[in-house]
């Protein structure tokens, strides 16, 4: 297939041999160092479509949020006709594809567990045809009731009591990008071939039939029907995607197409698109130069790819709403990174991308991301703060970190962590609460809540005054046994995700012979480290109740804490993560997994820290924990720079899946004028990757316009309203008043 | 005693300022300051007391932030008054400057004589300072009394003064509604601004009423309860007497 007349122009011999789009970009994208004043503004056609749009989720939102169910139908990649916008416009739409036969229906995807696509229905009142509730109970069993058939009592408990939590055994795990590219540049015949060579030659040796060979078997087999799946799909829209895209326009609608039929068939907490814009541009650029295609027309396809990602939606109950608020599905889209050889990844259609919320207004999704570098050009930079001054839209992650770890064709697979495109996939695995543990420590075991032995019944802290050396001994232990039940309650989830609800169409798209991480993570960093300072520098006394379990703690004198940038505080914070790292690693991972850990807790810091008890950092029972590794409320004393370059000490290579930071600041405290504000900005961007932090979100409005938003939702200045929260970003108002409160009282960087 | 290890006395640090001085800047706030300006928003800062430092001490604490600066960007001395700790601020500036470091200062000018003892001291801070911030209340002799308490000859003499040594300086003038806005002032402290040379900025910032929390803490009488903030059209209004416009430089 080496001439293909789809790739007339296309440079390399590598990637036409075997799949391998990085080889696709290296050899064929042109790097971008200009301004953005070529961009085009919207279309007549965007502008319509839009509107229609907007005037559905209005009217999602009027109707409580959910627009409309399916109640009939169990969604698959072909289980639709073609669907569209609006029947009246659909001709304008340069980008085709929707999930199910509506905008904004909301797909039944019960494999992850019946009880759950059941339940979302009746709570947002609809009611599922009762025969799915037979059929997935009593003839096909889910991902769900594996899940339960397995956990042990000790892990039943521990879910329950909340010290493990957010876990995906009751919804999709998502955090699996496929490299959706492929499709456009090869077209699913050929992919389908490749997973038919491997199946027949790759696997095994093709007679010892072991567990993993038949599992691996059976797995591209499914693959391999996913694309053919995908092929039926775009024909009900009148396309043929057996072959290679041939323009730019193909090129974003096979893309879309293969991406599409993921979200047909996976309800994961991520559904990342990837990193394409790059990928996207060489078509484009051939396009624009062949004279094909305009400027106007190119910045409509990315607009119109745009608007159908602004559309995904999935049917979510109301517990996964509080983890998870304000409807978000982590389309996660990156831009700009440099390259190996030291170009920049930076093209047109990188600005394209970030232009789209000027051109149709800001947006929580795509989860717009800024691979970013220092190195890169000052126009882009400069463009990007920008965008974040007047959308507060996007986030930051340093490439300068991440490429090392991952080369330089990773995709952010879920908020902020990332996976090499089509070599790896992630088995994500929510949280630990390490400020719960704490509380296990140094009561035995024993829940500070609900008082039932659910840690180890080790010895516990009887002091009057807690010492730290005391403490840091059972905290070890504690540690030592979550992370192990943490790591098996994992391995149960992962098997079973695997078994029976297994993501065939993005693992289609991705090598046979894949690389697993084994994603786990923290939640409670700052509170442990500002209690154990506190421990350590300042007296802490415990107050028992009457059966002898810590309640809260009396706290006398100053201590450190982390968000100063003072190294006593962010020694702590360092030592914290590399151990329970450490302990991770010990432990046996499903498929030979390489774990990881992350601080990163998105909005389930206010569920996470309904459930945690008081703490000897000031924290009291019930009240929110900080977010990521967001230094706690009020700890932050010195500025916002001072408490970067806290979070920027805690080491990448410790935290590859991720160290999330939301900082919010006043546009007022970061210059007089627009011009001033872009160019601070990109310093602040600067400083802090250039110190090997890994994550930022930046928002920037005041605390006034969070305050008058939350009491009136009404005005159409804030139906747009977008905000970042932790790894990702969601409109204001689609909050629940608890979460809005939560981010109005983190601190806001305001110093005039 | 090394200049290194001179004590001052710090208030405040904050790492992030961007409206002190270009760029992104480290702030130092100074604790003491002898004027009783009426709508002082930090009034903490009046009395002696601080955290103590010593020049390299927080030099080394500064230097932490050097990447965030950019092009522009570096330490900004404010306060309270800076220049009653003069010498410790020289020293600070020394060791920035030395690692060719933007130093802004930001002060009243209230301490300022013309004494030859005083100015060698002063002139050595001048040596090493970029920019000066100065903040001008009054331009009349008898409402700045009754706004300060202090005199306003001194302060002109040294705008005049760093002027004639050609250091940059951006001026800074509130503007308190029914008090610091009147036109014959506006207009003499823009004949006064005009006269002097080395100008790169003048700056109306509207008084607010943020600091009114802590002069209650201090259990103070606020003599400017019910004074509002002015509204962008005065504001827009004394930035046209002042002709802030002539002065884009930065």
């Amino acid at each position: 297939m080496n001439n293909n007349a789809a790739w007339a122009g296309f440079q390399g011999r590598k990637w036409k041999e075997s799949v391998d789009v990085r080889d696709f970009i290296q050899k064929n994208y042109e790097p971008y160092d200009g301004d953005e004043s070529f961009l085009s503004g919207p279309t007549e056609a965007t502008n319509t479509l839009w509107a229609d749009v907007s005037a559905l989720q209005k009217e999602e939102r009027a109707k409580g949020g959910v627009l409309d169910m399916e109640t009939e139908i169990v969604s698959s990649i072909t289980a639709y006709p073609a669907a569209y916008i609006s029947q009246e416009h659909k001709e304008l739409e340069q980008i085709v594809g929707l999930q199910t036969d509506k905008p904004l229906k909301r797909a039944f995807m019960p494999f992850g567990g019946i009880k759950m696509a059941n339940q979302a229905c009746t709570t947002n009142g609809y009611t599922p045809n009762p025969k799915y509730n037979k059929i997935f109970t009593d003839y096909r069993k889910t991902h769900n009731q594996g899940v339960f058939d397995v956990y042990t009592p000790e892990m039943k408990r521990a879910r329950h009591n909340k010290i493990i939590t957010g876990l995906p055994d009751a919804y999709g795990r998502g955090r699996i990008v496929g490299d959706y590219r492929r499709v456009a540049l090869y077209g699913i015949d050929y992919l389908v071939a490749q997973k038919e060579k491997d199946l027949t030659f790759n696997i095994g040796d093709g007679v010892t039939m072991t567990d993993d060979v038949i599992r691996l078997r059976e797995e591209v087999a499914e693959q391999i029907k996913a694309l053919k799946a995908m092929k039926v799909m775009a024909e009900a829209y009148g396309y043929d995607i057996s072959k290679p895209a041939t323009c730019a326009k193909e090129a974003v609608q096979w893309l879309y197409f293969a991406y599409l039929a993921a979200i047909k068939t996976q309800n994961g907490a991520a559904m990342s698109v990837g990193r394409v814009s790059t990928f996207l541009d060489i078509y484009i650029q051939r396009d624009l130069k062949a004279g094909v295609i305009t400027e106007e027309q190119a910045q409509e396809l990315i607009d119109h790819l745009v608007m159908k990602l602004r559309m995904v939606k999935f049917a979510r109950i109301p517990s996964y709403n509080q983890l998870f608020s304000g409807d978000p599905v982590w389309a996660t889209l990156e831009v700009a990174g440099m390259g190996q050889d030291g170009r920049s990844q930076v093209t047109k259609t990188c600005f394209r991308f970030l232009h789209t919320l000027e051109n149709m207004g800001p947006s929580p999704e795509p989860n717009l991301t800024v691979l970013y570098s220092p190195r890169l050009s000052e126009n882009f930079k400069k463009f990007a703060s920008l965008i974040s001054v007047r959308t507060s839209s996007i986030q930051y992650e340093n490439d300068d970190v991440m490429r090392p770890v991952w080369g330089d064709d990773y995709s952010i697979c879920c908020c902020v962590s990332a996976t090499e495109t089509g070599k790896e996939m992630q088995f994500f695995g929510a949280r630990a609460n390490l400020a719960k543990c704490l509380l296990y420590a140094l009561n035995g075991g024993v829940d500070e809540k609900t008082k039932e032995q659910v840690g180890p019944a080790l010895r516990p802290v009887t002091d009057e005054v807690l010492d730290y050396d005391v403490v840091i001994d059972r905290y070890m232990a504690m540690m030592d046994w979550l992370s192990s039940l943490y790591v098996n309650t994992l391995n149960v989830i992962q098997y079973m995700h695997d078994k029976y609800f297994y993501e065939a169409a993005q693992m289609a798209l991705i090598d046979t012979h894949v690389r697993r991480t084994f994603a786990t993570g923290i939640a409670g960093f700052s509170h442990v480290v500002d209690s154990l300072c506190a421990i350590k520098y300042a007296q802490v006394r415990p107050v028992r109740d009457e059966d002898g379990v810590i309640v809260d703690f009396k706290t006398v004198g100053d201590f450190p804490r982390y968000g100063n940038d003072d190294d006593r505080a962010d020694d702590i914070a360092i030592w914290l993560l590399r151990t329970f790292l450490t302990l991770l690693r010990k432990r046996d991972t499903y498929r030979k997994s390489q774990a990881t850990t992350s601080i990163l807790t998105i909005t389930s810091n206010v569920v996470y820290g309904k459930a945690t008890g008081s703490l000897p950092d000031g924290r009291k029972a019930g009240e929110p924990l900080s977010p990521g590794a967001n230094p706690s409320y009020g700890a932050e004393q010195n500025g916002l720079l001072a408490s970067l370059n806290s979070v920027a000490k805690l080491p990448y290579e410790y935290a590859l899946d991720g160290i999330s930071n939301t900082q919010t600041i006043n546009p007022e405290a970061l210059g007089h004028s627009e011009d001033e504000r872009k160019e601070n900005l990109m310093n602040v961007l600067d400083g802090y990757f250039a110190q090997g932090a890994h994550h930022l979100n930046v928002n920037v409005f005041g605390r006034e316009k969070l305050l008058d938003a939350m009491e009136h939702p009404e005005k159409e200045e804030y139906a747009n309203f977008t905000i970042r929260v932790s790894g990702y970003a969601v409109k204001f108002i689609d909050l629940t008043r608890e979460q809005q409160l939560d981010v109005i009282s983190r601190t806001c960087h305001a110093t005039m | 005693m090394q200049p290194c290890d001179r004590i001052g006395y710090v208030h405040q640090l904050e790492s992030f300022g961007s409206v002190d001085g270009p760029g992104v800047r480290f702030v130092v706030f100074m604790q003491g300051c002898a004027m009783r300006c009426r709508y002082c928003h930090n009034p903490e800062t009046w009395a002696a007391g601080g955290k103590t430092w010593t020049a390299q001490e927080l030099f080394d604490r500064v230097r932490r932030y050097r990447n965030y600066w950019g092009k522009q960007g570096g330490i900004t001395v404010s306060g309270g008054e800076p220049l009653l700790q003069t010498e410790f601020v020289t020293a600070l500036f020394g060791l920035a400057r030395a690692e060719g470091i933007h130093t802004a200062l930001d002060t009243a000018g209230q301490p300022f004589v013309q004494e030859a003892a005083y100015l060698e001291k002063f002139d050595a801070l001048m040596d090493v300072t970029n920019l000066v911030i100065l903040d001008l209340k009054e331009i009349d002799e008898r409402r700045h009394r009754a706004l300060t308490g202090h005199t306003n000859a001194n302060i002109l003499a040294m705008a005049r003064y760093v002027a004639a040594r050609g250091i940059p300086l951006w001026i800074r003038h509130v503007l308190v509604p029914g008090l610091t806005d009147d036109e014959q002032g506006l207009r003499r402290m823009q004949a006064f601004i005009d006269t002097l040379d080395s100008v790169e900025r003048v700056e109306v910032l509207p008084y607010h009423t943020l600091g009114l929390q802590k002069w209650r803490k201090l259990r103070m009488d606020y003599s400017l309860e019910g004074v509002r903030t002015p509204t962008e059209e005065e504001m827009r209004r004394a930035q046209e007497l002042l002709q802030t416009r002539k002065y884009a430089g930065s």
